[in-house]
């Protein structure tokens, strides 16, 4: 932006921070320099036109309240005016160690998405005063990584605008368009999900961030649909992927000094010539045997039937796996 | 990074009630402060001089008065508050404390949660926004590690390696705490490795707090986290796999290397730390998911299976 330009757009805040009435296009060109021309001369008079316009949606791009409407019901031309009270930022009272806490988070960004937002942010909150301690620490540094998707989704779950993106989950072969509504944006142990209504499926669905293979469109107009009163964003994707209870136990032999991975779960410990025989449990006898077949000929399940089972037929699939793989270019 | 038209507008809207909040501030400390050169800012202040309501008369211009290297705003011509938080803002801020109060292991969460409150507050947008976070996390341990970095004191750790599939007893100098992708990490020395190292919190499985103090060598600093926890290291061995259907999710998991897909079977390529953890990892993905490279690993893995096997004759 031009040098000019910047100084006309300060000045045109300035004014209409300065008049409670409303000021017509032809007022605000009396007032603000930069904006002298000819009203009677049609050419100069649209070029104004155009410039005011440009600087209107300069100040609206930037978040400037400019109000419109007529100083008098006898106006027939609009006017513009801002308001201080919708401009100016409230005051913040902070302790110390609330600004400090700002400051760190406002610092989380710094690898990821949002940087840019949250540190303009923070040079608001610091001309509205807030006075930052650089050095300040909370214990624990969190690092916010967020997935390409995240701005789009969280702006359209706000303005409650449907969205739509491509999405695949690793077991399929291709993406898939989805439509939604977005209710709303989860972080749930450290992995992004929008939660909203499936529209093609009329239900209620998660979708991972890291899976949305497009960039994600809104489209239709602004609150188009409600999100449930009560919603539990949370909840809708800890459902899914919630911990799973753990109430079966097998006995395993683990060999001495081997498979540390085993033994750092075991619930009790004997000792036999062959190894140390441990407790552990389990939930799933399929999963866990999954877990025990990584330790290979180190542990052997000695009970329950179910897991043992599981495990031999698995043991015995990787074993006959065929070897004519071996040698072929990577 | 390109400046946006609107970028110099917003910093000189800001720049008046920041120097208002400020009165007598050096031109050296707020160019800092605000991270600008100070002939950026000096170049600035020249553009507001001139700015405000002419014709209204002398106290109408913005005013500042220059004392050396000082400078106090005398006449604000109505800016004297920043502009409200924008929507992107406000969320960037909201989500970035929620994300703290949620961190496992924080310390004063009342805090936290009163300077939420006081944002959402001044946001003023239409509605907070729509993002929650959990991160759960063993409070206890993360609260004693805490408790540990701030005394200064070195510990001893009995950590679990999943690499070696060990469990080993060091010491190590700790440097800081971190969260990363819903996982704790303990950032510190390891005497025993003569380097920094990144420790899941999780797998730290014993622990002791030393009657010495913590004293990471003056050179040691915290990894360059922007790309992530885990950089594979290019030297490390690299392994190529086809992966059925059922495994593919391990491309989610690890970072790999390539993935190729062709049909029902993928082919992906990774690097991997240690060739044993990577017959553990095969064994455990079972018949799903085979060895393409290298030959040994296959060879080793067959084997692996059928000695487990012969356990059980």
């Amino acid at each position: 932006m031009s040098r000019s330009r910047t100084e006309r757009l300060v000045n045109l805040v300035i004014c209409l921070l300065s008049t409670r009435r409303y000021l017509t296009a032809a007022q605000i060109a009396a007032t603000v320099p930069g904006y002298e021309h000819d009203p009677d001369d049609p050419k100069e008079h649209e070029a104004f036109q155009r410039k005011f316009e440009r600087d209107k949606a300069e100040l609206r791009a930037l978040g400037v309240p400019l109000e419109t409407g007529t100083a008098s019901i006898f106006d027939t031309e609009p006017g513009y005016r801002i308001a201080h009270r919708d401009y100016a930022l409230p005051p913040i009272l902070l302790e110390p160690s609330e600004a400090a806490a700002i400051g760190v988070a406002a610092r989380l960004w710094r690898h990821a998405g949002m940087a840019a937002a949250a540190s303009s942010g923070l040079a608001k909150l610091r001309a509205g005063g807030l006075e930052l301690d650089p050095d300040a620490t909370l214990g624990v540094e969190p690092v916010i990584a967020v997935d390409a998707a995240f701005e789009p989704l969280t702006a359209a779950a706000r303005l409650r605008r449907h969205v739509t993106f491509g999405y695949r989950v690793p077991e399929e072969d291709n993406a898939r368009t989805r439509r939604l509504q977005p209710w709303g944006v989860v972080c749930w142990r450290g992995k992004w999900y929008v939660v909203g209504h499936d529209i093609d499926r009329d239900a209620a669905r998660c979708f991972r961030l890291s899976r949305i293979t497009t960039t994600v469109r809104a489209y239709g107009p602004e609150n188009s649909f409600t999100p449930p009163r009560d919603l539990d964003l949370i909840d809708h994707v800890a459902r899914r992927t919630g911990p799973v209870e753990r109430t079966s136990v097998a006995k395993v032999l683990v060999r001495h000094g081997r498979a540390a991975g085993v033994r750092r779960w075991a619930q009790s410990v004997g000792t036999a010539v062959e190894g140390d025989i441990v407790e552990l449990r389990y939930a799933c006898p399929e999963s866990f045997a999954r877990w025990l077949v990584g330790y290979g000929a180190d542990v052997t399940v000695l009970e329950p039937d179910e897991v043992r089972k599981c495990v031999i037929a698995r043991l015995e699939e990787v074993a006959a796996g065929s070897s004519s793989l071996v040698g072929v270019a990577a | 990074m390109t400046v946006s038209a609107g970028d110099r507008l917003a910093r000189l809207l800001n720049l008046v009630p920041y120097l208002l909040a400020r009165p007598g501030i050096r031109l050296s400390e707020a160019a800092s402060d605000l991270g600008v050169t100070e002939d950026q800012l000096r170049d600035d202040l020249e553009l507001l001089w001139v700015c405000g309501l002419p014709g209204y008369g002398p106290g109408d211009l913005i005013d500042m008065s220059f004392d050396g290297d000082r400078v106090t705003v005398t006449y604000d011509a109505g800016i004297d508050r920043p502009l409200r938080l924008t929507p992107d803002e406000a969320t960037a801020l909201v989500v970035a404390l929620r994300m703290l109060l949620e961190t496992p292991g924080v310390s004063d969460r009342d805090t936290i949660e009163r300077a939420l409150a006081k944002i959402e507050q001044a946001a003023v947008v239409d509605s907070t926004p729509p993002i929650a976070v959990r991160l759960p996390g063993d409070e206890d341990r993360l609260a004693t590690l805490r408790a540990a970095i701030t005394r200064g004191r070195a510990l001893r750790i009995g950590y679990y390696s999943a690499a070696r599939d060990v469990t080993s007893d060091r010491v190590v100098d700790p440097m800081r705490l971190l969260s990363v992708s819903g996982r704790s990490y303990l950032e510190a020395w390891c005497r025993q490795a003569q380097g920094v190292r990144m420790f899941r919190v999780d797998r730290i499985d014993a622990l002791v707090e030393l009657d010495e103090p913590a004293a990471p060598p003056p050179g040691a600093v915290g990894a360059d986290l922007s790309e992530g926890v885990f950089q594979p290291d290019p030297r490390s061995p690299l392994i190529t796999l086809r992966v059925g259907r059922g495994s593919r999710w391990i491309t989610e998991y690890y970072p790999c290397e390539r993935v190729t897909r062709s049909g029902d079977e993928w082919l992906v390529a990774m690097r991997v730390h240690d060739m044993d953890w990577a017959r553990r990892f095969v064994l455990g993905l079972g018949p799903d998911v085979s060895v393409v490279a290298p030959g040994e690993l296959a060879d080793v893995v067959r084997e692996s299976a059928r000695s487990a096997l012969a356990n059980y004759d």
